[in-house]
């Protein structure tokens, strides 16, 4: 049988190449805003692009909020993706304060407009960036990032960071002009990347496939 | 030239970082089919994809994001109405939003935004404008040289220099590639972010091996394909 998967379809952005990335990988996608299938999800995703505090406000109007917070204590496997990574958190300060799922202890805020040399670069960060990983070492194996080398290059493409309290959940990182930004958080079962799996080439499909066998 | 679903799967799968989908005279015969070219063209294709040429609201783009596309690229309707580029912004973030311009030189270090596949004049400074669509929320600009495009003698080095120094959002060079000193050139010395390329890589001079050898020569940055043996 195929691997099942809920992606939430919550009003904002590009439901389709999620879509796609996992029916080409062999899962039965369910798109859905409906919160009895998102609580009994196998495995749950979590996508958007665009601001927070309208994200965040579109699971409220849909009453998903409790629900994927108690989806995430079961610990089947949660994936979100760019916006949907960052609601993960505490809170953000895209224009102004907003409170997150707090699924993952942090704060989501604003990649630094300078780069390490301190010279301006650009914003939004937009483009093709390697991952690497985190100075505490994390292993890999049997995780999202199973069979990703080193150095793989994922699609970024995003303002604003999601920044972990803890060192722990820092799961990949990318470095983007010197500035060290999380590319991959990771807390049990959950996980958020900052960057599109499924824009990101084969990398990124092998990342959708191993979400598949968590 | 033949159908674009070949041409996009077979640069997808030779290499290519982003995929771009433009129907350079839709506004021009007010024509509006890129739909239905874009839901067949990307269905297999897993970078990103930016779809332009006649969006004239946001309820166009929304139906190109629906279909597939990531993000939009608009020239002639931003403008003649720039608070598009906010609306559009504001509904679906600013990464959505790539501005296009089609720039042709009227002067030392001038440039005028044209319009209608760079067939009608807009007044509009290209520096001045594209500082402007910056304020009002684009995410990206699309810039192509309408006096080199389709040449492949080379980018207009002067504009992209002009327009990627002036703001600090990425520019894509676009129009004049023929060969990889160019790509070299219009990023080493031009400053753009990202470099567009289509007859070049339609008509087979260039192709994706030999761009990003060239370019990892120069050290100029491009996406490293590493083919891990697990996966």
């Amino acid at each position: 049988m195929n691997p099942i998967v809920t992606v939430v379809d919550y009003g904002v952005g590009n439901l389709l190449s999620v879509t796609r990335a996992f029916t080409y990988c062999g899962a039965e996608v369910i798109l859905t805003d409906d919160p009895s299938i998102i609580r009994d999800a196998a495995r749950l995703v979590l996508p958007g692009v665009g601001a927070f505090a309208d994200g965040m406000l579109s699971l409220q109007q849909r009453k998903l909020v409790d629900v994927i917070q108690l989806f995430a204590k079961t610990e089947r496997p949660l994936l979100g993706i760019c916006l949907g990574m960052q609601m993960l958190m505490d809170s953000s300060e895209e224009f102004g304060f907003h409170q997150g799922l707090g699924l993952i202890p942090g704060k989501v805020i604003e990649i630094p407009k300078v780069g390490q040399n301190g010279v301006p670069h650009k914003i939004p960060h937009i483009g093709w960036n390697l991952l690497q990983k985190p100075v505490h070492q994390p292993d890999w194996q049997d995780s999202l990032l199973t069979g990703v080398a080193l150095g793989s290059a994922s699609y970024f493409v995003h303002s604003f960071m999601a920044m972990p309290d803890k060192q722990q959940h820092r799961f990949a990182d990318t470095n983007y002009n010197g500035q060290i930004i999380p590319a991959v958080i990771r807390s049990g079962n959950i996980y958020g990347c900052q960057f599109h799996p499924e824009k990101s080439g084969d990398v990124g499909l092998k990342m959708v496939k191993n979400f598949l066998q968590l | 030239m033949g159908d674009p679903q070949v041409f996009a799967t077979q640069y997808y799968q030779a290499g290519a970082d982003e995929l771009l989908y433009i129907d350079s005279v839709a506004s021009l015969y007010q024509r509006n089919n890129l739909h239905d070219i874009v839901r067949r063209t990307v269905e297999h294709i897993f970078i990103p994809v930016t779809a332009g040429g006649g969006i004239r609201s946001v309820e166009d783009v929304r139906q190109l994001l629906r279909v597939g596309a990531d993000k939009v690229a608009i020239n002639t309707a931003a403008i003649h109405h720039p608070q598009l580029i906010t609306e559009v912004s504001r509904t679906f973030g600013s990464q959505c939003m790539v501005l296009s311009i089609q720039a042709k030189q009227i002067g030392k270090e001038h440039w005028e935004a044209y319009t209608d596949g760079g067939r009608e004049h807009s007044g509009k400074d290209v520096i001045e404008w594209a500082k402007m669509a910056e304020k009002l929320g684009a995410g990206e600009i699309l810039l192509t040289s309408i006096d080199k495009e389709g040449t492949r003698t080379g980018f207009d080095i002067g504009l992209v220099k002009a327009v990627a120094t002036s703001v600090s959002i990425p520019v894509i060079a676009s129009g004049g590639m023929g060969n990889t000193e160019h790509l070299i050139d219009v990023v080493k010395l031009g400053a753009a972010d990202a470099v567009a390329m289509a007859s070049v890589l339609h008509y087979r001079n260039c192709d994706f091996p030999m761009i990003r050898q060239a370019a990892i020569a120069e050290n100029v940055p491009v996406r490293h394909l590493r083919m891990d043996s697990s996966s």
